[in-house]
């Protein structure tokens, strides 16, 4: 390497083309599309978002390797890796849910965000469409996955692969999963903290179910209450893949309360608080 | 003079009575650098913050021609904002968040290599991660966020932050050049020569109130008369006697925005020795800024 001793640290002066003060157009408002796409962009543009969106893909194959593995072989059904593959992504998906909104604010990068797109809803707007977008994705990959599975398991095994879980079984745990991804995208935008709003999904999925359970067996006026004020226990119908129309109104009833009206106040709180 | 920026009463207030910004107006003009300076936590961010729509006004209205920020369509092509440089997802590198930008600008794709051109950062810097940026690394990265969409205004809040002495002089030729070809450039400091060597004009904050405001030479031009006597106390007496507003200082100078003529007279007549009878502009904007924000800013009047 030739030593150059005229390599100064000083910034290159400015350039005329790329300083000059443009002659004015009228800009045009930012299509919805952009701004998905580059929402999209962010969940994946960073290491942990990028290991994150991986795991769907590794927990699949480590699920579906499991049951290969460990499973009898009348066990080697589509419903059973189906299962094995869906628990992983009920954690996965809501975790993306809640970071692709509480980074903006964890992460502070929401000063530039909100700075390049300052109508607050349509931003949100756009990370809820580029989640549902990543959430049936991965729904779809976690198909492939089961799919392959059943075929590589029963071809090991030496059994007929059994595909006994239906289209309309398979939208269901769509739904569902779906569901899932969006309240933790819901608790994001309410707490607006990566770790706050980690922890109370855990609490609000793990430790909530059994205490309701606890007082639905003990007490008889709530056991009749639950279907219809337990987000969580209305969603369980949709995994089973048989949902009754009473069953859609508890969904609906229990959407409303537990999962609409607290995303209606997080907008309405995100769009007037101020973004530090 | 075009008035690119209007800022009008603009008042922020927080719970308990904490009164951020009272009562500000002020406006920033095309072709010309406005320096926005005070003391830390005189409200020079919560009003720029609340230019950009960071944060909600209580009252009074900021507009960037006549528009409110909020409804300009594509602000990154009209405004180039830069608050804070450190605030960034630390996990993306610099050519990453160029280039979200650029996309949600829709801005060609070139515009980010030539803005790391025109920062300075390396291929090499550029494809690091932020969290491994130096703050003069992170302003050069922020202020090429800012011109990435051809703005022909700019907001930077303490944009000298972190850089060198090399760095401050690009800097400063950078928006000297931009303010030339007729951008308007509204920059805050609290270091007074960074805005000494580049504004046109100033508005000078403190404690949330506008405490003066100007083009820099009228500023500077009302910053009066230093003189020093034998006898300091019968000077100020004397002064104080015409009527004139005086402040002594410690080392027993006396400062007046009199001139020093009618300065000098009064001493003649009070029969004083003077030691020293000169225009006040020695330490410049420095001592206006001291005097300007003396009563208001936190270290006290005693600074």
């Amino acid at each position: 390497m030739t030593a150059t001793v005229n390599n100064t640290v000083s910034p290159t002066p400015i350039s005329e083309s790329t300083t000059t003060v443009p002659t004015r157009t009228a800009s045009a408002r930012i299509p919805l599309t952009r701004i998905v796409g580059v929402e999209l962009r962010k969940m994946f543009d960073t290491r942990s978002g990028f290991w994150l969106m991986a795991s769907i893909v590794i927990t699949s194959v480590l699920a579906t390797a499991a049951i290969i593995v460990f499973a009898p072989d009348d066990q080697l059904t589509f419903d059973n890796f189906a299962a094995a593959i869906g628990a992983p992504m009920t954690v996965i998906l809501p975790m993306i849910g809640i970071l692709a909104v509480t980074s903006e604010w964890s992460q502070r990068s929401g000063l530039t965000t909100f700075t390049l797109m300052p109508r607050r809803g349509r931003v949100i707007g756009a990370k809820f469409l580029a989640a549902i977008t990543v959430g049936v994705a991965s729904m779809f990959i976690a198909l492939v996955v089961g799919v392959l599975g059943t075929l590589v398991g029963s071809a090991i095994a030496g059994v007929d692969p059994v595909w006994n879980v239906s289209a309309i079984h398979f939208t269901l745990i769509v739904l569902g999963s779906v569901l899932g991804m969006l309240f933790g995208f819901m608790l994001g935008l309410v707490i607006r903290n990566s770790a706050g709003a980690i922890v109370t999904y855990f609490v609000y999925t793990l430790v909530l179910p059994p205490l309701l359970g606890l007082l639905a067996a003990n007490q008889k006026w709530f056991a009749d209450l639950q279907p219809w004020v337990d987000y969580n226990y209305a969603q369980r119908p949709l995994f089973d893949g048989d949902v009754s129309s009473q069953q859609w109104q508890h969904l609906a009833v229990t959407g409303a309360l537990w999962f609409l009206m607290p995303l209606v106040i997080g907008l309405l709180i995100v769009r007037r608080a101020e973004v530090k | 003079m075009l008035d690119m920026i209007t800022v009008e009463s603009l008042t922020k207030t927080y719970g308990r009575g904490l009164t951020a910004v009272d009562d500000v107006s002020f406006t920033a003009a095309a072709g010309r650098v406005t320096g926005f300076l005070g003391p830390n936590g005189a409200g020079k961010s919560t009003t720029m913050r609340i230019m950009v729509g960071l944060t909600p006004a209580t009252a009074g209205t900021a507009t960037i021609e006549g528009r409110r920020f909020i409804d300009l369509p594509n602000p990154g092509t009209e405004v180039g904002v830069l608050l804070d440089a450190s605030a960034q997802h630390a996990g993306r590198t610099g050519r990453e968040i160029l280039t979200l930008a650029q996309r949600t600008m829709g801005v060609p794709r070139s515009r980010v290599q030539e803005m790391l051109d025109l920062v300075s950062l390396t291929d090499d810097e550029a494809d690091r991660r932020v969290r491994d940026y130096s703050l003069g690394m992170r302003q050069r990265l922020g202020i090429g966020t800012a011109l990435l969409g051809d703005p022909h205004v700019l907001i930077l809040d303490e944009p000298a932050n972190g850089l060198d002495p090399a760095g401050i002089r690009w800097m400063r030729d950078l928006l000297r050049g931009f303010a030339d070809q007729g951008g308007t450039v509204l920059l805050s400091s609290h270091l007074l020569h960074e805005i000494e060597v580049i504004a046109d004009d100033l508005v000078v904050i403190g404690n949330g109130r506008i405490v003066a405001q100007g083009t820099k030479s009228d500023l500077l031009a009302t910053a009066g008369t230093v003189v020093r006597a034998r006898d300091t106390a019968a000077l100020t007496l004397a002064m104080e006697r015409a009527g004139l507003v005086i402040t002594a200082h410690t080392d027993g100078s006396v400062h007046t925005d009199a001139a020093p003529g009618q300065v000098g007279e009064i001493a003649l007549a009070a029969h004083l020795v003077l030691t020293e009878l000169r225009t006040a502009d020695g330490a410049g904007l420095e001592e206006m800024f001291l005097e300007l924000t003396a009563d208001t800013q936190r270290e006290g009047a005693a600074a």
